[in-house]
């Protein structure tokens, strides 16, 4: 199975989450909550005598106060680093002596650090993983070497790519007033001026057991865990709560066209996001039928973009779109294509356009309907195969504001969807004025 | 995200990836030998947690046997055997695996072709019927040729803006001049459009037969209705495919530094040295070695020495790539263009510390309970399990690997990797890629 790596990129976040959405089936986990008020998940899957350990914090770059861009980013990376009792990197020494791989990702709406183990080493991994919620010490010795890196970091994700550094661009001009606007890398020179007062004030404020959520997939129960989930974490005092406050998007009247041209670039692209509602956001009645209309009009090899763009009219090397509502504040419905050589970026953009306008007039056939379902559905039972998929998209559920409740029930909320709901959606979103079209071109020849 | 994968396989494939993946340790799968009416051999983990089969297959010779003026010919026909097979044209094809959620695809590696399957039990019938079909009656129709033909030009042309991907195709074509191994599997813009129909369906007849074949299995299927399914599936494919040898090569390396201009922020830092193959008897001692000096995880020598104490890269480490016909150890790091004299520098100095005096007994210890410990959680789904079966064949690593291979660890000793480490760690050996606009190196070479 490929897994992409999580997080850094809105793009990659999408790509995942779309996945994980799709994937989120019946993974039947146990749940309970510690007094102090974190919640655990337990997913069982005993394939292996291995487990894997999330800690998933409600906070994101979403977060994050103006001018302090990247600082939830920032500070994961600083989360590796020594507690009272253990030095900088004993974490991951002690991880990898005990056989453990580990990592930890950032989005817009959560930061989750995350141990594979053999699961008779998960005590020692939940000791830790408690220890660092709240023992973190974080001086400047370990500060300014770990700025390079995340510099570091932004140079090969964004800078180093012209795509990457378009999407950044898109986002910023996508969204008015939400902070989604922002990349969760941060923009550079608020990288640069980020200092260990803030990234302290940042740790203090949202690393809490009742701002976190425990989930352990695995060969474990909960009743196995329980005991251990209250020893270590159960002891931690919950903190006073945090709100998460967002500006929210104004209504947007105007179409924009962002545009790139590097002479880096030898392929050009084509893409146009609309503003969508998600599961938290919006008029999220319409979410789940934007998933199948998404899987309608740009799941794979036979959907309608690429029958119509790639196969059938031979204009594009690539065609489809994606959707994915798993935010805390709104999503984007979008489309993209590769022109062929020989064909142009209008010729694509006027390709999409004309699927788009077929399916407002002329909506879509149950047959259609009926199959995305299907296919999406059927993304459920793999899920279940993986040993990390269910921890990753109950944790991110979770963390977004939805309840187990939400993401068990989603084969049921898919298989529910009607033709009538969505053209009723496609309407919703597609016929708004305020889209963004972004094109990325090589550069003019001199 | 903390930290990237320092190394990506994109040029040789699957197969070293494969002699990556399955180089640990021990868990108690019982692998069974199953073998068709027909002579099939499959080695098969039954899996009952869900009702789903994975199947992994894999021809043994791969894009290294193509001419000089067709590269990209094996990966070209990987991507259209599910592009329109026996009666059904590309989409009905594509329509068929899609509709019924069943996961189909083929990839060529420099010593390998391959496929993998992952279905449902309930549409398993299906399934292998496509399978055989994309296998022995692929159509090559006209429309979907020149799709394919075309997103693989424009993926080339893409790589052309990566950074990291230009600096992995110059240390290959370095290393290997004149050989197979120096070119890339995808083929370059010159010789894709050279590739046509009857090349790829030469390739089928001649690549794809029995005495080439590998099978593993995983999954919800009985021993006995997967020997059904295995003459069904690959009874109707020739005896024989045609002989091949890939002539053995040992990496060219210079212990200079390639500078490739690019006006990019991050230069990208490729570097080699000698390496062994995967059948080597110091195989195991230079895989803890690498392990100690670039390998997973956050507490390698390069990881320490390059990330946390000076901050010059976000990603770097070190692999060992251990062909059928050669082996070497490549790293990989991305810096700022003003650091890149200082990076190489330090990689430098950590490969000739470890060259000279070797690794401490407690890096050892470290090394063996990390390798040996994370063992299980390569077991991580259906698929990975058939796919690990399928290169423990390709390795020729025994059916009993699962359970020895902790041994094979746990027996290497300091002074073997110490010894192997003085060989394989020689700093004038050490060779560097550099894709970027350094501001303090020159290209030596």
């Amino acid at each position: 199975m490929k897994r992409a790596s999580t997080s850094m990129l809105a793009g990659i976040v999408l790509a995942i989450l779309a996945t994980e959405t799709a994937d989120a089936g019946v993974f039947n986990p146990e749940t309970f909550m510690l007094p102090n008020g974190m919640q655990v998940v337990v997913v069982p899957n005993h394939r292996a005598p291995v487990a894997t350990q999330m800690v998933w914090y409600k906070v994101g770059s979403a977060d994050e106060a103006p001018g302090e861009s990247g600082i939830a980013h920032f500070l994961e990376h600083l989360m590796f680093k020594g507690t009272k009792t253990r030095a900088p990197g004993e974490f991951s020494k002690i991880v990898a002596r005990n056989g453990g791989r580990e990592n930890a990702f950032t989005s817009f709406d959560y930061t989750a650090y995350h141990q594979t183990f053999a699961v008779d080493r998960l005590e020692t991994m939940m000791e830790m993983e408690a220890d660092r919620m709240t023992n973190l010490t974080i001086t400047e010795k370990e500060v300014e070497p770990e700025r390079q890196v995340v510099l570091e970091e932004r140079r090969m994700r964004t800078d180093n790519n012209p795509a990457s550094i378009l999407r950044e661009q898109v986002a910023a001009v996508q969204f008015y007033n939400y902070p989604y606007r922002r990349p969760i890398i941060g923009w550079e020179h608020e990288i640069r001026a980020l200092d260990l007062d803030r990234i302290r004030a940042f740790y203090k404020r949202w690393y809490a057991p009742n701002n976190a959520i425990l989930v352990v997939a695995g060969d474990v129960t909960a009743a196995k865990l329980k005991p251990l989930a209250e020893k270590y974490f159960g002891v931690i005092p919950a903190q006073p709560p945090t709100v998460r406050t967002r500006p929210e998007e104004p209504p947007q009247s105007t179409a924009r066209v962002v545009t790139l041209k590097d002479p880096r670039v030898r392929q050009p692209s084509w893409s146009r996001s609309f503003m969508a509602p998600s599961y938290r956001y919006g008029d999220t009645g319409h979410a789940y039928a934007l998933e199948v209309l998404a899987e309608i009009l740009g799941g794979g090899a036979t959907s309608r973009l690429y029958g119509a763009l790639v196969v059938g009219q031979g204009v594009a090397d690539s065609a489809g779109g994606y959707y994915d509502p798993s935010n805390r504040g709104p999503s984007r419905f979008g489309f993209y294509a590769t022109p062929r050589r020989g064909s142009t970026i209008e010729q694509v953009e006027a390709a999409v356009a004309a699927e788009i306008g077929h399916l407002l007039k002329d909506g879509v056939t149950e047959n259609e309907v009926a199959r995305a379902k299907k296919r999406l559905m059927a993304e459920a039972l793999f899920a279940r195969d993986s040993l990390t998929t269910g921890a990753r998209a109950l944790g991110a559920s979770l963390a977004i504001g939805r309840t187990v409740e939400d993401v068990e029930s989603w084969p049921e909320r898919i298989g529910a969807v009607t033709a009538v709901q969505v053209i009723a959606a496609a309407k919703a979103v597609l016929t708004q004025r305020g889209h963004v079209t972004a094109h990325l071109l090589p550069a003019d020849q001199p | 995200m903390k930290a990237a994968p320092a190394m990506r396989d994109a040029f040789f494939g699957l197969i070293a990836g494969l002699a990556f993946a399955i180089a640990t340790s021990a868990h108690a799968f019982e692998v069974k030998r199953v073998v068709s009416p027909g002579g099939i051999e499959a080695w098969l983990i039954e899996d009952h947690a869900n009702p789903i089969v994975a199947m992994k297959i894999l021809f043994r010779g791969g894009a290294s046997l193509e001419p000089n003026d067709k590269v990209g010919l094996a990966r070209m026909t990987s991507a259209l055997l599910d592009e329109g097979a026996g009666d059904m044209d590309s989409q009905a094809f594509q329509g068929a695996l899609t509709d019924n959620s069943i996961r189909l695809s083929f990839e060529a590696g420099q010593d390998s072709f391959t496929g993998q399957l992952k279905t449902a039990v309930a549409t398993q019938d299906l399934a292998f019927r496509l399978l055989r079909m994309a296998l022995t009656q692929p159509r090559f129709d006209e429309e979907p040729v020149r799709r394919v033909r075309s997103q693989i030009m424009a993926g080339l042309r893409r790589d052309t803006e990566n950074p990291g991907t230009l600096g992995q195709v110059a240390m290959v074509k370095a290393l290997f001049p004149g050989h197979p191994y120096g070119r890339r599997t995808r083929g370059t813009l010159e010789t894709v459009p050279n590739i046509a129909v009857a090349d790829m369906k030469r390739f089928v007849a001649e690549r794809l037969a029995k005495d080439n074949l590998i099978v593993g299995v995983s999954g919800d299927i009985a021993p006995d209705r997967l020997a059904k399914e295995l003459d069904a599936v690959f009874g109707g494919l020739p005896a024989k495919a045609t002989p091949w040898k890939i002539p053995e090569a040992t990496p060219t390396l210079t212990g200079g530094v390639t500078v490739i201009e690019k006006a990019v922020p991050q230069s990208s830092i490729a570097f080699a040295g000698p390496g062994v193959k995967r059948d080597d008897p110091d195989f195991y001692p230079a895989y803890v070695m690498n392990h100690i000096l670039g390998g997973g995880g956050f507490t390698s020598r390069l990881y320490q020495e390059v990330r946390e104490k000076r901050g010059l890269a976000y990603s770097t480490g070190s692999g060992l790539y251990a062909l059928r016909s050669a082996g070497f150890l490549t790293g990989s790091a991305g810096t700022a263009n003003a650091r890149v004299a200082e990076t190489i520098a330090v990689v430098r100095e950590e490969w000739a510390r470890m060259g000279k005096n070797g690794i401490a007994e407690a890096e050892l210890r470290d090394a063996k309970t990390y390798l040996t410990g994370s063992f299980p959680l390569k077991f991580s789904s259906t698929d990975r399990l058939a796919e690990i079966l399928t290169g423990m064949q390709f390795d020729r690593l025994g059916i009993d690997y699962l359970q020895k291979r902790n041994g094979y660890v746990e027996a290497v000793t300091k002074e073997a990797v110490d010894r192997v480490a003085a060989k394989l760690l020689n700093p004038a050996k050490l060779t560097f890629f550099v894709v970027g606009d350094p501001k303090d190196v020159k290209s030596t070479n």
